[in-house]
C-alpha cells in the first residue's frame, strides 16, 4: 500500500524568466553550501526532485500553447542543465574529499614489526658449495660425488700413495675398526679416481665434500671439513690451462683482483705438484698472497688405477678448503661458528651467497 | 722438520752478506722448500766477553760460597773504559765455582734477554749490587750444562781471539735467526746442508759445491781392505723383493781423548740446527748427518764383537733401545746385531737406520770407535719406525730415502772430525760392503717439459737443468730423446713427469702462463644434485635453519633416542680411532646429531627452533666383506672392482630437522602458533613435493624416537619407507632436554631421488569453464584415517575432480561416542563444458556411495 500521490504544487512559470533565474540561483547556493555528500544528496532532491521549482516548469511546459513550448523549452532546459552540472562537479568534489579523509584515517604504524612467519636460512657452507659448483658447471664441468666412508684403495692407493709412502702417514686419517681396509676420506680426491673409473675420459669434473682429519676442533681446524676438488682429463692439457683454471675460480669467489700463483710442493697423485696462493686484495693488514690449496698436473699412476693411457691423456686436479674460503671471504674468525650449528651464524647469510 | 742455520749453509753454497732468514726462506719456496718458522734470536741486548780480575769468595748462613767477583767487560766497564787503561770494572755476584781469576766468560749486562725470557737487571743480592750476570751454558740456551759457567777457552776458543768488551751474540751464533723449513716426503736430501745448499743454488743460481763427493774431502777415504771390521747381511726376508741393506761402510779410530770437548763452533751448529750437544762421538756423527744428509753411528769397539750381522728379528726377539724403552722386535725389523762367544747375529745392537740399543754405545771411557755408515731399505726402516713410534732424525731420512754413494764419503768425514779433534788415530781397516745398483736411466723426450707446463723450454735449457740437478745426460734413442741418469740422491726421479717437474720448477712456476681450458660442455647438475638444492631451498624459505654437525655418535646418544636393540640403526660402523673415545660411531640417523645442534640453540636462549641437516648417514650391511687391498698404478678387474664397492658401506643422503617453541612468531597481532606434529608432517610432506614423489602418509606406531599415537611414516609408491615425521617421544625430548612437545622429521632423500620417475610432467590443459563447488560432512569412526576418507571422496568424485580438500574434523555428542564428523570440499570442473546440475548430482552419489565402503556415513 502507499500513500495517496500529494498533489504537486504549482510551479513557475517556464516563461517567467526571472523566476527561472532565481530558481537556478538557489540551487547554485544551495549546492555550493552542501559540504558533504549526505547536505549535497538534500540539494539534489530539493532542486532537481519532482516538486523542485525547474522541474515544475518543465512539467508545466506540456501544457503550453504551442508557440510558448519552444521558447519555454529554451527556457527552462539548459537551466536545468547547468544546476545538474553544478550538482555533479561538486558531487565529485565531496567524494574526492571522502576518500582522502577515509584512506588517512585508515593509516596505521607501518614500523610495526611485521614477522609473524619464521624466516628460514641456509648453511654458508652449503650454499658456497652450491655457487662453486655453479662456477664449474658454467665452465662445461660436471659435479661429481662420492661416499664419505671410503675404501683405502680409492682414498690412497688409486692416488699412487702406496701402503708404505710416506705421505700415507701425513694425512691424519680415520680407520674403520676391524680391518675392513676403509676410512673416513681425508680429502675429496678418491672422486677423481671413482669419476674416472665411472666417466672416462674426456673428464671435467668438480667434487666439493666432507672431508675428514683427526684434528681437534679449535679455531682454525676441524676434524670434518669440506674441499672442492677438481680434476680435469682430456689430450693435450697443460699446467698453463691448470693456472688459467685457478685464477677464473679465484676471480670467481674473490673478485676481478684475484689471481694464483703456484709454488713447487709435493703430492703423491700429482707430478708436478703446486701448492697454490691467492692473492688476496682484502686480506687484513693489507692486500697479499695466502695459501689456498695444493694442484698439479694429474700423475700417471693415478691414470693407470683407472685405466687411462697417461700417454694419450693427461690433465690437472687441484683442491681447496671450503671452510678457509669461506673465512677469507666472509671474515669469520673462529671455526666454531661455522661447525657449532648456533642458527644465528646461518641466518647472517640467508639463501645465497 | 729441519733447521737451516745460515751460516752453516754458507760452507756450500755462495751466500749474500747479511742475508736474513726472511730472504732465506723467500728463496727457497721459489723451488719448493717451504717456511715452517723463523725462530728468533736466543739472546738479544748486551751479551759479552768478560775477564775476571777479582774473585773474593763469601760464605752465606744458608752453606752457599758465592762469588763477590770484578770483571773486565772493556767498554762496558762502569766508566766505559778498559781495565787496561785504567777503567773500573763491574761488580758481580757469581754462585758458580769452576773458575779463576784471569778467565775468560760470558757476561750478561743489564738490558740482555737470555732464553726463558729471562731478563737481567743490575740487582741487589747477598749484599752487593750485581751489575749483570756470569752466564752458563744452560742459561744461554746452548745445552743442558749447568755445572759451572762458561770459560770460553774451555769451549774450543782460542784466549787470543778473545777480548773482555768482544760481543758474544755473535760469537756463540746466538743472534741469528733460524729458519725452519718443511721439506715434502719426495725431496729427502733436503734434511741436509747438502740438499738445502743445492736447492737455493737453484733458487738463486749461487756457486754450490757438492759436500758429499769424493772430490770434495780434503783427502779421498781409503779403498775398502780385508782389515775390515767383518760385516754380513743376512736378510731372509726382504720386504716387496727389497734387501734391507745394500751398504754398509765401517771406520775405525783408536785413541780418542774421551775428556775431548767438542769444538764451540760444532757445538754452536748442532744447537742452532736443534740437536742436543752430547759427546764428541755423538756429536760428531749428528753434525756429518746434518751437514750430509747420512744417518751414522759410533759404537763402542771394544763392545762389539766380530761379525756384524744385519738381520730380521726373530719373533719375541728384545731390544732395550736407547731411549730406555724395552721393546719386543717384529720380524719385519731389520736389526744391527754382533755376535759374542762366537754365537753369529746373536746380540742385538741396534734397530737399522732407526734407533740404535744401549749396549753397544760410545761411553765417557770409550777410546775406540767403529763407525758404521750404512744404506737401508726406506720401507723397512719406515715400518719399524712407526711400529715402535720411533721417528728418529735417522730414520726420518732412511724412509725417504739417503743417498747409496754417500756413506764412505761421510764415514771419512766422521773420521776426520775425530782424528782432529779428540785425537785419535784413523785405523786403516776400512770395511765397504756394498750392493748398490746404480739409478735406472730414463729415456726422456726433451719436450715432455713443454707439452706438460704450456712454456716452451729449449731443449738447451731442458738440459742444463738435468744437469744441473746432478743427472747425467747422454743421447737417447732417438733425436728427440734423452737418457736420464737421476743423481743417486734423488730416489724420486723415477719416471719422465718427474723430471717435468724439475725442469718447471728449476725454470720457475712462475713463467707458467694462465689459459683457461675450453671444456666439451658438461650435462648440467644431475637429478639428485638439482633436488636436494630444491629441497634445501624449500626448507629454507619454509622457515627452517640449515645447520651442520659431526657425524660422530656414541651407544649413549642411541640410548637417548630409545632405538631398541634390534633396531637397524643400532649397527653401525665404528672408527679405530675416534677423536673421542665416547663416540666411536658413524651416525646412523641425522636426527641424532641434529636433536643435539637443537639442544644446543635451546641452550642458548633461542627457545623456537626450526632447524635441518642434509648429510650421509652410514648404513653398514650385516656381515660386510673387508675391500680388498690392490695394488698402485693399474685398473683393477671388473670383479676387483665389484669388490671394492661391495666393502664400501650404503651411504644415503638423509634430511632431518626438528621444531622446538613456536611455529610463528608471537608478536602485537597475537600469541604465535606452538609447533606440533604437523607442521613437521607438512615439512616432511614439502621434502617428498620438492623430490617429485608423490608420498603417502601413514601411522606409525612403533617407531623411536617418535610419539607413538603422533607419527607418520612416508611411504613411496611401490611401498617403501622413506622416512618418519611428527612428535618425538615425550621419554626422548626429556632425556635430550628439550622442550615439551618437540617435533622432528627425516627423510631418505636419496631413497626419494630413486623413487622419482624424472620424466618430464605432461601437462593437463587448464580448463576455462565454470567450476562447481560441493561440500561433504560424513561421519565415520574414529579410528578410520582421514586420508582413506578423503582418498574415497577423490575416488568417488571421478574424472571430474579438480581438488578435494579436508577443511573439518569434529568430535563431539552430536556425532556420537567413538566417532568423528569429517567435512570435506570437492572442486568440480569439466574440460570441455559447464557442468549441468545432473553432472553434479552424478558426482555427489558417487562420492556418498565410495565413503559407505570406508564407512562413512553422509550426515543428514
Amino acid at each position: 500500500m502507499s500513500a495517496p500521490a500529494e498533489p504537486l504544487p504549482e510551479g513557475p512559470s517556464p516563461l517567467d524568466v526571472a523566476a527561472l533565474d532565481a530558481a537556478v540561483e538557489a540551487a547554485l547556493a544551495d549546492v555550493a553550501a552542501a559540504t558533504d555528500l549526505e547536505a549535497l544528496k538534500a540539494v539534489r532532491s530539493r532542486h532537481t526532485g519532482d516538486r523542485s521549482a525547474l522541474a515544475l516548469a518543465n512539467r508545466a511546459i506540456g501544457a503550453l500553447p504551442g508557440p510558448d513550448k519552444s521558447a519555454a523549452g529554451k527556457n527552462v532546459g539548459p537551466r536545468r542543465g547547468r544546476v545538474a552540472q553544478a550538482i555533479a562537479a561538486r558531487q565529485a568534489e565531496l567524494e574526492a574529499e571522502r576518500d582522502e579523509r577515509v584512506l588517512r584515517e585508515e593509516a596505521v604504524d607501518v614500523t610495526l614489526p611485521a614477522g609473524r612467519r619464521p624466516v628460514g636460512a641456509r648453511h654458508p657452507i652449503e650454499t658456497i658449495q652450491e655457487r662453486i659448483a655453479d662456477f664449474f658447471v658454467g665452465m662445461g664441468w660436471e659435479i661429481a660425488d662420492g661416499p664419505e666412508l671410503e675404501a683405502e684403495w680409492f682414498n690412497f692407493d688409486a692416488l699412487n700413495f702406496g701402503p708404505d709412502h710416506p705421505a700415507r702417514q701425513m694425512q691424519d686419517t680415520f680407520y674403520v675398526d676391524g680391518g675392513k681396509n676403509l676410512v673416513l676420506r681425508t680429502h675429496t680426491s678418491p672422486v677423481q679416481a671413482r669419476s674416472l673409473l665411472a666417466r672416462g675420459v674426456p673428464l671435467y669434473v668438480a667434487c666439493p665434500g666432507k672431508v675428514f682429519r683427526t684434528d681437534a676442533l679449535d679455531a682454525t681446524h676441524t676434524p670434518v671439513f669440506h674441499q672442492v676438488e677438481g680434476l680435469a682429463i682430456d689430450k693435450g692439457l697443460t699446467m698453463a690451462n691448470l693456472v688459467g683454471t685457478l685464477d677464473a675460480f679465484a676471480r670467481a669467489m674473490f673478485g676481478p683482483e684475484a689471481r694464483t700463483r703456484l709454488r713447487p710442493s709435493f703430492f703423491p697423485f700429482t707430478e708436478p705438484s703446486a701448492e697454490m696462493d691467492l692473492w688476496f686484495p682484502q686480506k687484513k693488514g693489507g692486500a697479499g698472497w695466502i695459501e689456498w690449496g695444493g694442484c698439479g698436473m694429474v700423475h700417471p699412476n693415478v691414470l693407470r688405477a683407472a685405466g687411462v693411457d697417461p700417454e694419450e691423456y693427461q690433465g690437472f686436479a687441484f683442491g681447496m678448503g671450503i671452510e678457509r674460503t669461506l673465512m677469507l671471504r666472509h671474515a669469520i674468525a673462529d671455526m666454531h661458528d661455522i661447525v657449532e650449528g648456533d642458527v644465528r651464524f646461518s641466518t647472517q647469510f640467508g639463501t645465497e651467497i | 722438520m729441519p733447521l737451516v742455520v745460515t751460516e752453516w749453509l754458507g760452507d756450500h753454497v755462495e751466500l749474500p752478506e747479511g742475508l736474513t732468514a726472511e730472504q732465506l726462506a723467500a728463496d727457497l719456496v721459489r723451488v719448493g722448500l717451504e717456511e715452517e718458522a723463523v725462530h728468533g734470536a736466543a739472546v738479544t741486548g748486551p751479551l759479552v766477553v768478560g775477564r775476571v780480575l777479582e774473585r773474593v769468595p763469601e760464605p752465606q748462613k744458608n752453606g752457599k760460597t758465592i762469588n763477590w767477583c770484578q770483571v773486565d767487560v772493556g767498554a762496558h766497564n762502569v766508566d766505559g773504559v778498559p781495565a787496561s787503561e785504567g777503567g773500573t770494572p763491574r761488580g758481580i755476584v757469581c754462585g758458580a765455582q769452576n773458575f779463576d781469576v784471569g778467565d775468560l766468560v760470558v757476561v750478561a749486562l743489564p738490558g740482555a734477554v737470555l732464553p726463558g725470557p729471562f731478563p737481567i737487571a743490575s740487582r741487589k743480592t747477598y749484599g752487593h749490587v750485581s751489575d749483570g750476570m756470569i752466564c752458563s751454558q744452560r742459561e744461554l740456551g746452548l745445552g743442558e750444562d749447568h755445572d759451572g759457567i762458561i770459560v770460553l777457552p774451555r769451549l774450543g776458543f782460542a784466549e787470543a781471539d778473545l777480548a773482555p768488551g768482544q760481543d758474544a751474540v755473535a760469537l756463540l751464533g746466538l743472534g741469528d735467526e733460524v729458519l725452519e723449513i718443511n721439506v715434502t716426503p719426495d725431496r729427502g736430501y733436503a734434511f741436509s746442508y747438502r740438499g738445502v745448499a743445492r736447492e737455493y743454488a737453484h733458487a738463486t743460481g749461487a756457486r754450490f759445491t757438492d759436500p758429499g763427493l769424493v772430490a770434495s774431502l780434503p783427502t779421498p777415504p781409503p779403498s775398502p781392505n780385508d782389515a775390515g771390521f767383518p760385516v754380513e747381511v743376512d736378510d731372509a726376508a726382504p720386504i716387496h723383493g727389497v734387501t734391507g741393506c745394500d751398504r754398509f761402510v765401517t771406520r775405525i779410530v783408536r785413541g780418542i781423548d774421551p775428556s775431548a770437548p767438542t769444538p764451540a763452533w760444532m757445538k754452536r751448529r748442532l744447537e742452532g740446527s736443534g740437536v742436543r750437544s752430547i759427546s764428541l762421538a755423538v756429536d760428531v756423527t749428528n753434525y756429518v748427518m746434518l751437514d750430509l744428509g747420512q744417518p751414522l753411528h759410533a759404537y763402542d769397539l771394544g763392545q762389539v764383537v766380530a761379525p756384524i750381522v744385519v738381520r730380521r728379528a726373530a719373533p719375541g726377539e728384545r731390544l732395550t733401545t736407547l731411549d730406555d724403552v724395552a721393546r719386543t722386535l717384529d720380524p719385519e725389523d731389520l736389526l744391527i746385531t754382533d755376535s759374542p762367544g762366537g754365537a753369529r747375529g746373536s746380540r742385538v745392537l741396534g734397530l737399522a737406520g732407526v734407533m740404535g740399543g744401549a749396549s753397544s754405545e760410545v761411553t765417557e771411557a770409550t777410546t775406540d770407535v767403529l763407525v758404521e755408515a750404512a744404506h737401508f731399505d726406506p720401507v723397512t726402516v719406515a715400518r719399524t719406525a712407526r711400529r715402535h713410534k720411533l721417528p728418529s732424525e735417522a730414520a726420518k731420512r732412511f724412509e725417504r730415502g739417503v743417498d747409496p754413494r754417500l756413506p764412505a764419503v761421510a764415514a771419512q768425514r766422521v773420521v776426520d772430525l775425530l782424528v782432529e779433534h779428540g785425537g785419535g788415530t784413523a785405523d786403516p781397516a776400512v770395511g765397504d760392503l756394498d750392493t748398490t745398483k746404480g739409478p735406472a736411466p730414463i729415456t726422456f723426450p726433451l719436450g715432455l717439459p713443454s707439452r706438460t707446463a704450456g712454456v716452451e723450454y729449449p731443449r738447451e735449457q731442458v738440459v742444463e737443468i738435468l744437469e744441473q740437478i746432478g743427472a747425467g745426460v747422454s743421447p737417447g734413442p732417438d733425436a728427440d730423446s734423452v737418457l736420464v741418469i737421476p743423481p743417486t740422491w734423488r730416489p724420486d726421479l723415477t719416471e719422465g713427469v718427474a723430471l717435468v717437474e724439475e725442469v718447471v720448477r728449476i725454470a720457475g712456476y712462475d713463467r707458467i702462463p694462465s689459459t683457461v681450458p675450453a671444456a666439451p660442455g658438461g650435462r648440467g647438475l644431475t637429478a639428485e644434485q638439482r633436488t636436494r638444492r630444491s629441497v634445501a631451498r624449500a626448507l629454507a624459505e619454509a622457515g627452517l635453519v640449515e645447520t651442520l654437525s659431526y657425524p660422530f655418535v656414541g651407544e649413549a646418544e642411541l640410548d637417548a633416542l630409545g632405538l631398541p636393540e634390534s633396531d637397524p640403526r643400532r649397527r653401525a660402523v665404528r672408527l679405530a680411532n675416534p677423536l673421542a673415545d665416547d663416540r666411536p660411531l658413524m651416525r646412523t640417523s641425522l636426527l641424532v646429531t641434529l636433536l643435539e645442534t637443537a639442544r644446543r640453540n635451546v641452550a642458548r636462549g633461542l627457545p623456537d627452533v626450526a632447524v635441518f641437516e642434509t648429510g650421509l648417514v652410514t648404513l653398514p650391511g650385516e656381515d660386510a666383506p673387508v675391500a680388498p687391498q690392490l695394488p698402485v698404478g693399474r685398473r683393477p678387474s671388473a670383479e676387483e672392482l665389484a669388490a671394492l664397492e661391495a666393502a664400501v658401506p650404503a651411504q644415503p643422503r638423509h634430511v632431518a630437522g626438528v621444531l622446538t617453541g613456536r611455529r610463528d612468531h608471537a608478536g602485537w597481532w597475537g600469541a604465535g602458533r606452538t609447533a606440533d606434529w604437523a607442521d613437521a608432517i607438512e615439512v616432511a610432506r614439502l621434502v617428498a613435493e620438492r623430490a617429485g614423489v608423490a608420498v603417502s602418509v601413514e601411522a606409525d606406531t612403533e617407531t623411536m624416537p617418535w610419539h607413538p599415537g603422533r607419527c607418520a611414516r612416508l611411504v613411496v609408491p611401490g611401498g617403501t619407507v622413506v622416512g618418519h615425521a611428527g612428535e618425538l617421544h615425550p621419554k626422548v625430548v626429556e632425556r635430550l632436554g628439550l622442550p615439551a612437545r618437540a617435533v622432528a622429521f627425516e627423510v631418505d632423500l636419496s631413497a626419494l631421488v630413486a623413487a622419482a620417475s624424472g620424466e618430464p610432467v605432461q601437462a593437463t590443459a587448464v580448463s576455462a569453464f565454470p567450476a562447481a563447488k560441493e561440500d561433504f560432512a560424513f561421519v565415520v569412526d574414529a579410528g578410520v584415517p582421514a586420508a582413506d576418507v578423503v582418498a574415497a571422496v577423490a575416488a568417488g568424485a571421478g574424472e571430474l575432480l579438480e581438488d578435494v580438500a579436508l577443511f573439518d574434523v569434529f568430535t563431539g555428542e552430536q556425532v556420537g561416542e567413538g566417532k568423528k564428523s569429517l567435512a570435506c570440499s570437492v572442486r568440480l570442473r569439466a574440460a570441455d563444458r559447464t557442468l549441468t546440475a545432473d553432472d553434479v548430482r552424478g558426482v555427489r552419489e558417487g562420492v556418498v556411495a565410495a565413503a559407505e565402503r570406508v564407512g562413512a556415513v553422509l550426515r543428514g
